[in-house]
């Protein structure tokens, strides 16, 4: 039999349905996986009795002839930007180290309530700001995947939900909480070997996310295969009155509307996404993808996004600028860590504790968007960016006269290397190049792997959607990757 | 008064004055949490997680706090905005937890009003002035910093934190500090009437940023300075002659207006220096990312109108060409909420024969005179409208005069007493009982022959003091009427 | 433009960070690489295009107006590092 640890959210939940195993046997091996991966630091802190008490109820309920619940007997991970009631909450930050909150995240809350268990808080770059997990307070989170070269190079499992894709990747939990900002769920996922969607934004609640930039922010599942985004994206999604930017709608029935048959569906390829200098597998795959999605029923149309260059600077802006203000409210003061220097007065306080409690890549962050909105440059800056953002958004609006979806790379390129690109932060903000024209309009968006690239590591594809049509994301990514048939993980080394 | 001027040492000086008003929006909930606004509360017992600004925290916005602004907006005759937006203002300060303030900056809820003032309130025929209101946005208070409980440390209290406040911004209309005076009576009547502020200065639920500059007259605006948070009608007047002095004594020894902002201290009279907002011009204001544009449809903003309240103006002058008052009646009728729902409560008591004129003026007299007296409000007469009303239908019958009148309503006021009972138990109800009264009459006219000659002789003046005597010996119990009609018969 | 020493600690001063004059001297030239390549922005033409509001067109919903918030002080100041009276402490305020 499969190990347990194997097995899918899917899996998982049809298989404790049977009968096959309880939800403590599950819950139990994963703690133990969590346990024995400390060398990947995908977790800050772990959680195996939360994970234990929801097995036990699953079992209980089982026992005592109760429908179950959607989730009954999976324990997940939680990025560790939800906020956990009576669990830390660090945002992978000094800043909050010790911080626990007195409430749940609406995102998390409704995961619980589908009968999930948490195994832990993962990972991440700090405050979400990062595409590598070299930011984290906590130290690198490390990547399951080595290099084919012989060589054992620490690889960077994306960012910033690194410690998400890596604990699904090395099977220490069937799937993850992400958040996705300019790409933060998809990256990651294209680079091990894992699927990730981004939903809509306003599908996911932010309630109880530690905000990062709040336009863009938008939470999402991660796992190892589309129905499991599925799953998971049903049980997380909703309504949610106290977020004021929550889209009001029912949640579909994602898991039970997939289907991989995209006859009649047509599938733009934006001609602007060939940008210069991409390596000749992320073209080789994408020409793959292409034929695979042709092979599914879909028509191919070649579409234009003239304005995809200017997604990146315009997110550099906007993304900063808002974080600069949510930011603002780790003073000190309330919560978290508080620097107090002889004889400083409250002013110093701010200054002492923002400058020990924020890592640098944070640091930089707030300098940029402060800089950006600050007096004389808001116009010029801002103003510019948000107008830029109107475009972009309308160059997707027009693809839509012409298809249903957008195929593209997920990433520019497979995994690099832990510290290849520290030294470079504009070199590292160039990884989003993809992920973040999606972003800045607010739609859906699915990273799934395609393939390895010849130094043996995962590269990802991306579908992005319509406004609200995640379903049809979820389909193409399941007609990609029946055709892939990607089952290549990781040799556990750790 | 409109000619107000300082006397510098190189001529006349005018003052140019601007208000930026915060008035805290009436409502049970703060503007973006489930907290509670009620005053005087325990320091952070009206706190939720959103006012603390815990991580992941979002606003929701409040309906009332909206409802109640676009109400003001449209009791001022302003434009009100059906797409507005709110701006983060960017500060760090112990009192403002989340490091920013949700107000408006670039898409107001509000735009261009009008408050028209009485240059002299004393005279309701006086010119009026018309103030322009430049704006009024909503945006959330800041908590509150106690330093006096501890030697080197200073305590947060977020009670406030959140509540809503409108900034209602005049123009630079104003030139003299009763004309701003006058502004700030006459906009917390209003919002007073609207019912969106309670106008309590006491409580801080009104206080005004003070801007002031001065220039020679016809030349262009000087450069002005902001005095804070001022918290009375009197300090606002005060901080503007101080503030105007201050200026002028600065300019003409040569020096050089800094725009700043100041700080009132009443305990001395005068402004000073706040240097410790440095940075404070450089807020850093973008649309907040956690709230979408504010649209109001017409639904909502017929509800709104259909709620206001008449106004004072058009009250007053309703009084006067409706009722029939004399414009000063009109005037101190209307000048605050209060004193207009005690009015038109005590006419709806009164049966038609009181005379909104008599009541007015008992009102205004009687009954204010008491208030006076005993120091207490009109919300907490001891007098209730419908004992008025028992009083003054009394008179109007003629079951006691006016005089009686004002005796029987000092009895009401020591014993509690309805003026009915009071007429009854002590006999006071006036005769008109003719054979008592003609007797009375000719021991009057018997003891005064001299007068009587004069007055046959055309001293008509003299007709009052026969009156006069005649009730005098009626023990004020005649009715006059019948007394004038018998005296008129009697003397020929 | 090219963002010097002086600017980069106004900013830091503005956001409250506190730098030294080596850190300010390191970023200097770091933020001036990023801003130069963001200022590409410029060349977008964006006559008459108003700036995003809502990613997904949506607009503001209101709530009523109910106390839904009781009293959570414990809750408020559970993770203060200072709070003493039940008000938060921070160093002596002059104002």
């Amino acid at each position: 039999m499969t190990k347990l640890t194997d097995l899918t959210v899917a899996g998982i939940r049809d298989g404790f349905r049977a009968g096959d195993f309880s939800a403590r046997e599950v819950a139990e091996g994963f703690n133990a996986a969590v346990a024995g991966a400390k060398a990947l630091n995908a977790f800050i802190v772990d959680t195996p009795d939360h994970a234990l008490a929801a097995a036990d109820a699953a079992d209980a309920a089982r026992a005592a002839g109760d429908a179950a619940k959607p989730l009954a007997g999976v324990p997940i991970g939680m990025k560790d930007l939800f906020c956990t009631k009576g669990v830390q909450t660090t945002a992978a930050s000094h800043i909050l180290e010790g911080f626990v909150p007195p409430y749940e995240s609406t995102v998390s809350g409704k995961l619980w309530e589908a009968g999930a268990g948490m195994l832990g808080k993962l990972n991440l770059d700090q405050f979400a700001m990062g595409s590598s997990n070299e930011t984290s307070y906590f130290g690198n989170v490390i990547s399951p995947w080595r290099r084919n070269d012989g060589g054992n190079a620490a690889m960077a499992p994306g960012g910033s939900s690194g410690g998400s894709a890596s604990a699904i990747a090395a099977r220490l939990c069937p799937a993850a909480t992400g958040t996705d900002t300019g790409g933060s769920i998809r990256q990651p996922a294209a680079f091990v070997g894992i699927s990730g969607i981004k939903p809509t934004y306003g599908r996911c609640s932010r309630w109880g996310v530690v905000a990062f930039a709040s336009s863009l922010d938008q939470a999402g599942p991660m796992a190892r295969d589309v129905r499991d985004c599925a799953i998971m994206l049903e049980a997380m999604s909703g309504f949610d009155a106290k977020d004021s930017t929550s889209l009001d709608l029912e949640v579909p029935h994602w898991e039970a509307g997939l289907s991989s048959d995209l006859k009649g569906k047509r599938v733009g390829i934006p001609k602007e996404y060939r940008v210069e200098g991409m390596p000749a597998e992320i073209e080789a795959l994408w020409q793959q993808g292409i034929d695979w999605l042709r092979d599914a029923g879909a028509e191919i149309v070649e579409v234009s996004l003239p304005h995809t260059r200017y997604a990146l600077p315009a997110y550099y802006i906007i993304a900063p600028a808002e974080a600069s203000s949510n930011l603002a409210r780790y003073d000190g003061v309330r919560y978290g860590q508080r620097e107090l220097p002889e004889g400083a007065n409250l002013q110093d306080m701010y200054a002492a504790t923002r400058s020990a409690g924020f890592g640098p890549e944070v640091k930089r962050r707030i300098m940029i968007g402060t800089y950006v909105l600050s007096a004389g440059y808001y116009h010029a800056y801002y103003t510019q960016a948000q107008k830029v953002r109107t475009l972009i958004a309308r160059d997707f609006a027009e693809a839509w006269d012409h298809c249903d979806l957008l195929l593209t790379p997920t990433a520019p390129s497979a995994a690099f290397a832990l510290g290849e690109k520290m030294a470079d932060p504009l070199a590292m903000y160039l990884n989003d190049v993809f992920t973040v024209p999606s972003s800045l309009a607010g739609l859906p968006a699915m990273s799934v792997p395609g393939g390895l690239d010849a130094g043996g590591l995962p590269l990802g594809l991306q579908v992005i959607g319509r406004p609200l049509d995640e379903q049809s994301v979820l389909n193409a990514g399941l007609a990609l990757e029946e055709r892939a048939g990607f089952t290549a993980r990781a040799e556990a080394w750790w | 008064m409109s000619s107000y001027r300082i006397q510098g040492a190189t001529g006349d000086w005018e003052v140019v004055i601007g208000l930026e008003v915060h008035a805290q929006v009436t409502s049970n909930a703060k503007l973006f949490s489930g907290a509670s606004t009620a005053f005087g509360s325990e320091p952070n017992t009206q706190v939720s997680l959103v006012d603390a600004a815990m991580p992941g925290m979002l606003p929701t916005p409040n309906r009332e706090c909206i409802r109640q602004a676009v109400r003001t907006g449209m009791a001022i005759d302003a434009a009100i905005n059906k797409w507005s937006r709110f701006d983060r203002k960017n500060y760090f300060y112990a009192d403002l937890p989340q490091g920013y303030q949700i107000s408006q900056l670039y898409h107001p809820l509000v735009g261009e009003g009008t408050i028209t003032v009485q240059l002299d309130e004393k005279d309701p025929e006086s010119p009026v002035k018309a103030i322009g209101v430049e704006r009024i946005h909503v945006e959330q208070d800041a908590g509150k910093l106690m330093h006096d409980q501890h030697p080197t440390r200073s305590y947060v209290d977020l009670n406030r934190s959140g509540v809503a406040l409108m900034e209602i911004v005049s123009k630079p209309d104003m030139r003299s500090p009763a004309e701003a005076g006058a502004y700030v009576r006459k906009l917390r009547s209003i919002l007073r009437y609207v019912g969106s502020c309670d106008g309590n200065m006491e409580e801080g639920s009104m206080r005004a940023d003070v801007n002031v500059s001065v220039r020679k007259p016809g030349e262009e605006f000087g450069t002005r300075t902001e005095t804070k948070n001022v918290n009375s009608v009197r300090f606002v007047m005060a901080v503007i002659e101080h503030e105007a002095r201050r200026q002028v004594d600065v300019l003409e020894a040569g020096g050089k207006i800094v725009q700043e902002t100041r700080l009132y201290d009443p305990d001395r009279g005068e402004t000073r220096s706040m240097r410790s907002k440095e940075d404070a011009h450089d807020y850093r204001y973008f649309p907040d990312p956690d709230l979408l544009p504010l649209v109001l449809d017409d639904g909502f903003l017929a509800e709104c109108r259909a709620s206001l309240p008449e106004l004072p103006d058009p009250k007053r002058r309703r009084y006067e060409t409706e009722l029939g008052l004399s414009a000063y009646n009109a005037a101190v009728l209307t000048a605050e909420v209060e004193t207009t729902r005690w009015f038109e409560a005590l006419l709806a008591e009164c049966g038609s024969q009181v005379t909104a004129k008599a009541a007015a003026n008992w009102l205004i007299s009687d009954l204010f005179g008491a208030l006076n007296r005993l120091g207490r409000d009109i919300a907490d007469s001891p007098v209730n409208p419908a004992q008025g009303a028992e009083l003054l239908a009394l008179i109007a019958d003629g079951t006691i005069s006016n005089t009686l009148g004002k005796q029987v309503f000092e009895i009401m006021l020591e014993t509690g007493q309805g003026a009915g009972v009071i007429v009854e138990e002590r006999g006071l109800k006036q005769t008109s009982d003719t054979g008592a009264i003609e007797a009375e009459i000719a021991k009057v006219i018997a003891a005064n022959p001299d007068k009587v000659a004069d007055y046959r002789g055309g001293k008509d003046k003299l007709f009052g003091f026969f009156v006069g005597q005649t009730m005098k010996a009626m023990g004020g119990k005649a009715n006059p009427g019948v007394v004038n009609e018998l005296l008129k018969k009697a003397l020929g | 433009m090219s963002v010097d020493t002086a600017t980069v600690k106004r900013i830091a001063s503005l956001a409250r960070i506190a730098i030294t004059d080596d850190e300010a001297q390191a970023m200097a030239p770091e933020l001036n690489n990023i801003l130069g390549w963001i200022e590409q922005l410029g060349e977008v033409d964006v006559t008459g295009i108003e700036p995003m509001t809502a990613v997904i067109p949506n607009t503001l919903r209101l709530r009523e107006d109910v106390v839904t918030e009781p009293d959570q002080r414990d809750l408020v100041l559970a993770n203060a590092p200072q709070a003493e009276h039940g008000f938060f402490a921070v160093p002596k305020v002059i104002e």
